[in-house]
């Protein structure tokens, strides 16, 4: 009696719900299926996307008028330099939008293996060199003349620098010297490696905000610098050919310019896609706007291209393939 | 195995030669301790960050050549690109069916109210009633939280990855069982896959995969892999004799005493090496997503790159919610693989079968026809809220316990960390090794001796003997704090079944919320340190400590606890004189996992501070003229982890036969 029951009851819900299920979905729209978009003659555009805001903001803005201005299918790939590279010769990358030298890389893939190819400058300027907080340069203004380190080296000494002073390095894609620099420059001073870029940029906001010393490893153009603006300590200057010999550096690091690279065979088909990336050039000022909308006003890249682009028009249009 | 010593210690003179046995540790302690302050800093074998050893070159051009053989070598042609191509295909065909556009649709075959009625039904098919509506509202958090699209795609990797695990796993694991020979040849191999930091073999997988899905699935199953294996073995040894007996006497073939006995009766084992692999694949989201992996992973990174902590959490928290999900279905489904299906009537069953299967296939149509239940309707409402909260949680944790912390963090540094290390890493390298291998022949064994010994050679030929020996300091105050708090919180748990209630799910989160998210959290609190990088290994391996001592102190019977009790004992008498001891076998799987764990950890830890080895991977995987190094740091901790299980388990055996000794 009782399972008969139950299942009258359960057969009524079943039903009712299904009845209800249908019903509700009349008054929504139906799916279309679309019909795949002509992509013209561009086709598809590869862009490898390296961890960092300033790379997402040139991809941003390329990807962004490759598609509504050269109907271009652009593929984002999410990778670290390296993967990137090793892309071109598989054909999976077409392009790297931000490169910091990397001369091992270029060796590698440009001149042994003829995989890639540069595209010339983005325009912008990469600076490398080690940083304190605003707050340090206000109190210790003397501090940012290296030759002053080692009168300040008992304030950065952290449980990890062994009773020297602590200067801290970040993610190891990043060139760096400075384990030569602090021996070369006879400096009183342990090299820590942070490991990654967020551990490094927590230290140096907390650094500002609860006034203790930090001496880090940082670049321009990075968000965070519009965010607590450090300051650079000046090593002696950089001169051609002084970082030639790893062990032996005591200066500063180049002023790099940032380039493009692109797969070999991307470059010699000549797209329009190609000609956009290889016409793209702006300054660190527009990075920095794009990466500023990225990372502090929470805009998507996309809606941070597009912002941008409607602003700058004359300047898109300058990258455009000229036929 | 048991050695000479061991069959002499079952003697009546036990008591005389377990006292030597502590003292000649002490010894050995103190010897080195005079020994090294003699000879402190000599013989370190520090190799400086940007010099490599001919090994670490060596490597280096392995990776090379492999790369410069792509297009030409037949492997590649006929082996490795047709696994890309099947993994690709399988990977895009589910990912089309609930995550991407496919088939010339602006949406996936199914949208979200079809995946939720399926998931739910199934879910309730296989398992029960609970669970099922547990996965209903997991599945419509997902959807709340603003995330449908990246949780399905994290899905459909899974699914394939734990697929392929299971077709291969499965089988292999039979073969284990089955098979000593086989069960000995695996077993190394196995623990090289759990062990070695993926991080040095993404950059190879994408030279040899491409990058692509199918990297991304091989990374996966390459660390989700041994648990299906090593659990179906580990069923299948298990089933009792008696019962395969009667099968042979029968006259089975070995293939009917498979099917009809082996396999049914280790049924429920191997539901639960499906659990683990499913864990297992979901621990590896984050990670794969550096060689664009689609789904939650992706989140979490480039929240990092904003370090925004609130993003990241969000996406963590649909990353735990569907381990804990798939976790408690699985399991549940293993439960009634063994108990049969409960009380329902056979007949009412199979109705209800047709009617809810009827209500999801509908839901699945409606799903695939109309907007409203393809695409989430409000995306994101929720998610705004727990970033917003995560944040503020994070804000106001730096501002008000960041002193606390840094004393905490000065503390043990200064008071344990440093000594050790001081003590580990600057002593000769010949002293250190030897000290390794005459402690692991007192308190292990001869054979543990033995693989300490061989272990001790490969750090140094690693190159990173130094770097070893700081992980190896930072590794064992980590395991420390896991076992103290395995202990505490444990047996807290095994008391009281409401505190397990409670404290079980912040476990479940701690155990699968992915380590990129509580990166600048750790570092906001503890700043950049190797303390940082012990935190985050606590925070993932505690709660495996704890869960087990909380198991092994609820399994001692009733009856000796109330005994004790009755007889007088105080609730601390009655922890430390009945429940701990008894409870002696789960408190060194709890040391010994926690050690494991930790070491998984170790890569995590490079990315805070930690340095040493984990630093070293790190950096091997960002550049390629340290590839080489990376993957003898890799290798180094794999060796860590092998020698300081193997000492581990002989010292485990030892102590077992000791207390029965005392009993005869």
């Amino acid at each position: 009696m009782r399972s008969i029951l139950s299942k009258r009851v359960l057969t009524g819900v079943s039903l009712s719900t299904v009845a209800a299920l249908t019903l509700t979905a009349c008054g929504g729209s139906k799916i279309e299926s679309t019909d795949a978009a002509d992509s013209g003659d561009c086709g598809t555009f590869t862009i490898a996307i390296n961890p960092w805001v300033g790379y997402e903001a040139n991809a941003a803005v390329l990807a962004h008028v490759a598609e509504t201005e050269l109907g271009c299918k652009v593929v984002k790939k999410d990778l670290k330099e390296e993967i990137a590279w090793q892309g071109f010769g598989t054909g999976q990358v077409d392009a790297i939008v931000e490169n910091w030298g990397h001369d091992d890389l270029k060796q590698k893939y440009i001149e042994d293996q003829k995989t890639a190819v540069s595209a010339g400058s983005t325009g912008v300027e990469g600076v490398i060199g080690w940083y304190v907080p605003p707050w340090m340069a206000e109190e210790y203004p003397d501090i940012t003349d290296w030759n002053n380190l080692n009168k300040y080296a008992e304030l950065f000494e952290t449980t990890e620098s062994g009773g020297k002073g602590q200067l801290l390095d970040g993610d190891p894609s990043f060139v760096t010297n400075d384990e030569a620099l602090v021996k070369n420059l006879e400096l009183d001073y342990q090299v820590v490696y942070a490991g990654s870029e967020p551990a490094l940029i927590q230290a140096f906001r907390q650094a500002e905000e609860k006034k203790e010393p930090v001496l880090g490893y940082f670049y321009d153009p990075q968000w965070f610098l519009s965010e607590v603006e450090l300051v650079k300590v000046d090593l002696p200057e950089y001169q051609e050919g002084c970082d030639a010999d790893p062990e032996k550096v005591a200066c500063d690091y180049p002023v790099y310019d940032l380039d493009k690279i692109v797969s070999k065979s991307f470059a010699d088909a000549n797209g329009p896609a190609y000609q956009l990336v290889d016409n793209f050039n702006w300054t660190n000022e527009d990075q920095n706007l794009v990466a500023r909308y990225i990372a502090q006003d929470d805009m998507s890249p996309e809606e941070a291209a597009e912002k941008w682009v409607e602003a700058n028009k004359d300047k898109v249009e300058a990258w455009l393939p000229q036929s | 195995m048991a050695t000479t010593t061991m069959t002499g210690s079952s003697t009546r003179t036990t008591p005389r030669r377990r006292i030597t046995k502590p003292l000649a540790v002490v010894a050995l302690l103190a010897l080195w301790l005079v020994a090294w302050t003699l000879l402190r800093g000599q013989d370190m074998l520090e190799l400086p960050r940007a010099t490599l050893t001919d090994l670490h070159h060596w490597l280096n051009d392995v990776n090379d050549s492999v790369g410069a053989s792509r297009n030409s070598s037949p492997i590649f042609l006929y082996f490795f690109n047709e696994i890309r191509a099947v993994m690709d295909a399988l990977v895009t065909f589910v990912q089309g069916f609930i995550a991407q556009p496919a088939y010339g649709r602006p949406v996936p075959v199914l949208g979200w109210l079809g995946v939720v009625a399926l998931v739910s039904y199934a879910s309730w098919a296989f398992a029960n009633w609970r669970v099922a509506l547990l996965a209903a509202g997991g599945f419509t958090l997902f959807g709340l939280q603003g995330l449908w699209q990246e949780s399905m795609d994290t899905l459909a990797l899974t699914l394939v990855a734990v697929f392929v695990s299971l077709l291969f796993g499965i089988p292999l694991g039979i073969l284990a069982g089955v098979s000593d020979r086989f069960h000995r040849l695996i077993t190394p191999v196995l623990d090289l896959m759990q062990t070695m930091p993926t991080f040095v073999y993404l950059a190879p997988l994408t030279l040899v995969f491409l990058i692509g899905p199918a990297s991304a699935t091989i990374a996966t199953l390459i660390y989700a892999m041994p648990p299906a294996i090593r659990i179906t073995a580990h069923g299948i040894r298990s089933v009792p004799a008696p019962p395969v007996e009667a099968t042979d006497s029968f006259g089975a073939t070995r293939r009917q005493r498979l099917t009809k006995a082996l396999l049914p009766l280790s049924k429920r084992t191997i539901v639960l090496g499906v659990n683990q692999t499913i864990m297992a694949a979901l621990a590896m989201v984050t990670v794969a997503a550096l060689i664009d992996a689609p789904g939650l992973g992706k989140t979490v990174i480039k929240a990092l790159q904003t370090t925004d902590v609130g993003t990241a959490f969000n996406a963590g928290v649909a990353i735990v919610v569907m381990a804990i999900v798939l976790d408690r279905v699985t399991t549940a489904a293993s439960v009634r693989a063994e108990q049969g299906g409960g009380e329902l009537n056979p007949r009412i069953r199979r109705l209800l079968l047709a009617g809810f299967g009827l209500v999801a296939a509908v839901c699945s149509y409606l799903s695939y026809t109309y907007l409203w239940a393809s695409e989430f309707p409000d995306g994101g409402q929720l998610g705004e809220y727990l970033s917003q909260g995560a944040t503020t949680v994070t804000t106001w944790a730096q501002h008000n316990l960041a002193d606390l912390t840094a004393a905490v963090k000065e503390g043990v540094t200064i008071a344990l960390l440093n000594p050790l290390e001081a003590l580990l890493a600057e002593s000769p390298w010949w002293l250190m090794g030897a000290v390794i291998v005459l402690l692991a022949a007192l308190i292990g064994n001869l054979r543990a001796a033995a693989v300490a010994a061989v272990c001790v050679g490969l750090l140094v030929g690693s190159g990173l003997w130094n770097a070893s020996m700081v992980t190896l300091a930072m590794t064992l105050v980590a395991t420390l704090l896991v076992v103290t708090l395995g202990v505490v919180v444990g047996v807290w748990m095994g008391r009281s079944s409401r505190a397990d209630r409670i404290i079980r799910p912040v476990l479940d989160a701690g155990q699968t919320m992915p380590a990129f998210v509580y990166l600048i959290p750790v570092v906001a609190l503890f700043s950049v340190s190797r303390f940082s990088a012990i935190v985050a290994g606590v925070v993932y391996a505690a709660p495996v400590a704890i869960k087990i001592v909380a198991d092994g102190v609820r399994a001692i019977p009733e009856s000796t606890v109330e005994a004790a009790t009755a007889a007088g004992s105080n609730t601390w008498q009655t922890i430390t004189k009945v429940q701990l001891p008894m409870a002696r076998q789960s408190l060194l799987l709890a040391t010994n996992q926690g050690l494991i764990y930790v070491l998984s950890m170790v890569v995590i830890g490079g990315l805070v501070g930690a340095g040493a080895l984990g630093y070293e991977v790190v950096a091997g995987f960002s550049q390629g003229q340290l590839y080489g190094k990376g993957l003898a740091a890799g290798v180094a901790i794999v060796v860590l982890g092998i020698m300081l299980d193997r000492i581990a388990r002989a010292a485990a055996q030892r102590s077992d036969r000791a207390p029965s000794a005392n009993q005869t």
